[in-house]
């Protein structure tokens, strides 16, 4: 046994205290200590297949961008398409460099007619914020950081919408007919005091579920409480990063470090479709944005590597960092994430691969720790809800 | 977490029961750290281990380590049951989560008490 030494000075999330008080397992991740697992990751993970799981994501970024030209503010910041995105709605995106590479994905919602709120990595909560303050230019907007005011939970799980109905205090009209990735305002009772409450329809763990935005001193932790006592009879129980992880692979999702970085583009990721390459603004102009050029350059051509799935046929996992290779031992890529998969049984992975060998049904090899163990490519999702 | 005073242990978190074969396992902090344990991988009985050398894996969702032998010998017997069911490891690290018997030859690698491993991972 060795293990890594733990870094200090980690900042606690609002919702330290309940996760104190419920044994879970702090880590630091990002600059901010969280719950790494509760009790056992394993079941932690199952629970959110199953019946639910509660997260603490406190140490996401929350970036509001408000003013006349906050949607030709993102038109411009990001690859995406926001000006002409209804109020209510949200989007997967990422904000690239000139370059084309992807310096963070990106979940926006609009949230108002001027307003809309971007959701980054916390590891990334700097850049992303001085990338964005750096390209208003001469736009009418204000970026505004609201990362320390507030506490985002969410609920995840085929239970996910029963337990915020049965939740005493939380009303959210319309949460029922509520579609995936949108939002509606609730407000949550505090001490009878009715609290805004951002509820959107979103999640990074291939179930059905919800990510609740409030305001961290005053709603968080009750919040949490009503949610985990509300939740307990449909068998929901409080999750950590360790089962974040292992769902996040499962469904096939990229998380920034591994399968996305500077050196990689959207296209690379198997993620072209979020670049709106001929996006135009709300007067039907076409829209010019950071890393449009290159990006555009890149559509057309042929990629260098490709991100493909990869499942074991023996029981050893690969894991981030590790070659890949041909049977023969020739190596045609890396791995950025991999794990035993709980729900499937097999070790899979996501990698990094040339053209040549990404086909699905592929026979490949991972050189897990100086010994090649057979992997065949598959498509991703690994897990997709039944 | 309470590390058995009568165990001995090495800093990269193993523990032996001393006897005639020694029996050998990985600590509560160590299994704690790993998260569920989901795969093990040991040395075939016969092998001949050597302190502070790799041995075996242990492979939990989250993360692997590498197990290392806190003594020299002869492995004689394996932990079956664990390497069925290696959520053993995790739930009773100093029982029925043990993982090796080893035939002890020659005085092996220098071993911690319980006072000082426990001084070593802050507990």
């Amino acid at each position: 046994m060795s293990d890594d030494a733990v870094a200090a000075d980690a900042r606690p999330s609002p919702l330290n205290d309940e996760h104190v008080a419920l044994g879970a397992t702090l880590v630091p991740f990002a600059g901010w200590s969280m719950p790494l697992r509760y009790r056992s990751d394993i079941a932690e993970h199952t629970a959110v297949r199953t019946a639910a799981g509660l997260f603490d994501l406190s140490h996401m970024a929350e970036l509001v961008v408000l003013g006349p030209d906050a949607g030709a503010f993102l038109d411009h910041a990001l690859v995406g398409s926001f000006s002409r995105m209804a109020v209510g709605k949200a989007r997967y995106t990422m904000i690239c460099v000139e370059s084309g590479a992807v310096l963070d994905d990106l979940i926006v919602y609009r949230t108002g007619d001027a307003e809309y709120l971007v959701v980054a990595n916390a590891a990334n909560h700097d850049p992303v914020l001085a990338a964005l303050r750096d390209r208003v230019g001469d736009l009418d907007v204000a970026v505004q950081d609201r990362t320390d005011t507030t506490a985002l939970v969410a609920v995840q799980g085929p239970r996910a919408l029963e337990i915020l109905r049965s939740t005493p205090g939380l009303v959210a009209e319309g949460l029922v007919e509520l579609r995936y990735y949108a939002a509606l305002e609730g407000t949550f009772d505090v001490d009878g005091e009715p609290r805004p409450v951002l509820i959107a329809r979103t999640g990074y763990t291939g179930e059905d579920g919800f990510e609740l935005f409030v305001d961290a001193a005053s709603v968080g932790v009750p919040l949490w409480r009503a949610l985990l006592a509300a939740g307990e009879p449909f068998g929901l129980v409080p999750a950590g990063l360790a089962a974040r992880d292992s769902l996040r692979l499962e469904a096939g999702m990229p998380l920034y470090g591994h399968e996305l970085d500077l050196t990689v583009t959207p296209y690379a990721a198997g993620l072209g479709r979020v670049v709106k390459l001929e996006k135009t603004d709300a007067h039907g102009r076409p829209v010019d944005f950071i890393g449009r050029a290159a990006l555009d350059a890149r559509a057309h051509a042929a990629p260098a590597r490709v991100l493909v799935g990869l499942v074991g046929e023996s029981r050893r996992a690969a894991r981030q960092g590790y070659v890949v290779t041909t049977r023969s031992g020739a190596p045609v890529g890396r791995v950025t994430s991999g794990a035993p998969s709980p729900t499937l049984g097999v070790p899979i992975a996501m990698a990094y691969v040339t053209p040549e060998v990404s086909a699905e049904g592929t026979a490949l090899a991972v050189d897990v720790r100086g010994r090649p163990e057979p992997v065949h490519v598959v498509a991703l999702p690994f897990y997709r809800r039944p | 977490m309470s590390n058995p005073t009568e165990l001995q242990y090495t800093a990269e978190h193993e523990w032996v029961a001393a006897g005639d074969p020694a029996t050998v396992g990985i600590t509560a902090h160590a299994a704690d750290a790993l998260g569920d344990v989901v795969y093990l991988e040991l040395p075939e009985v016969g092998a001949t281990i050597t302190a502070g050398e790799v041995c075996g894996e242990i492979e939990s969702t989250k993360s692997v380590s590498e197990l290392f032998a806190p003594v020299d010998g002869t492995v004689v017997e394996v932990n079956s049951a664990a390497v069925d069911d290696p959520s053993v490891v995790n739930a009773d690290p100093y029982g029925a989560g043990w993982l090796l018997r080893v035939a002890v030859s020659g005085d092996g690698g220098e071993l911690l008490t319980a006072e000082q491993y426990a001084a070593l991972v802050g507990e």
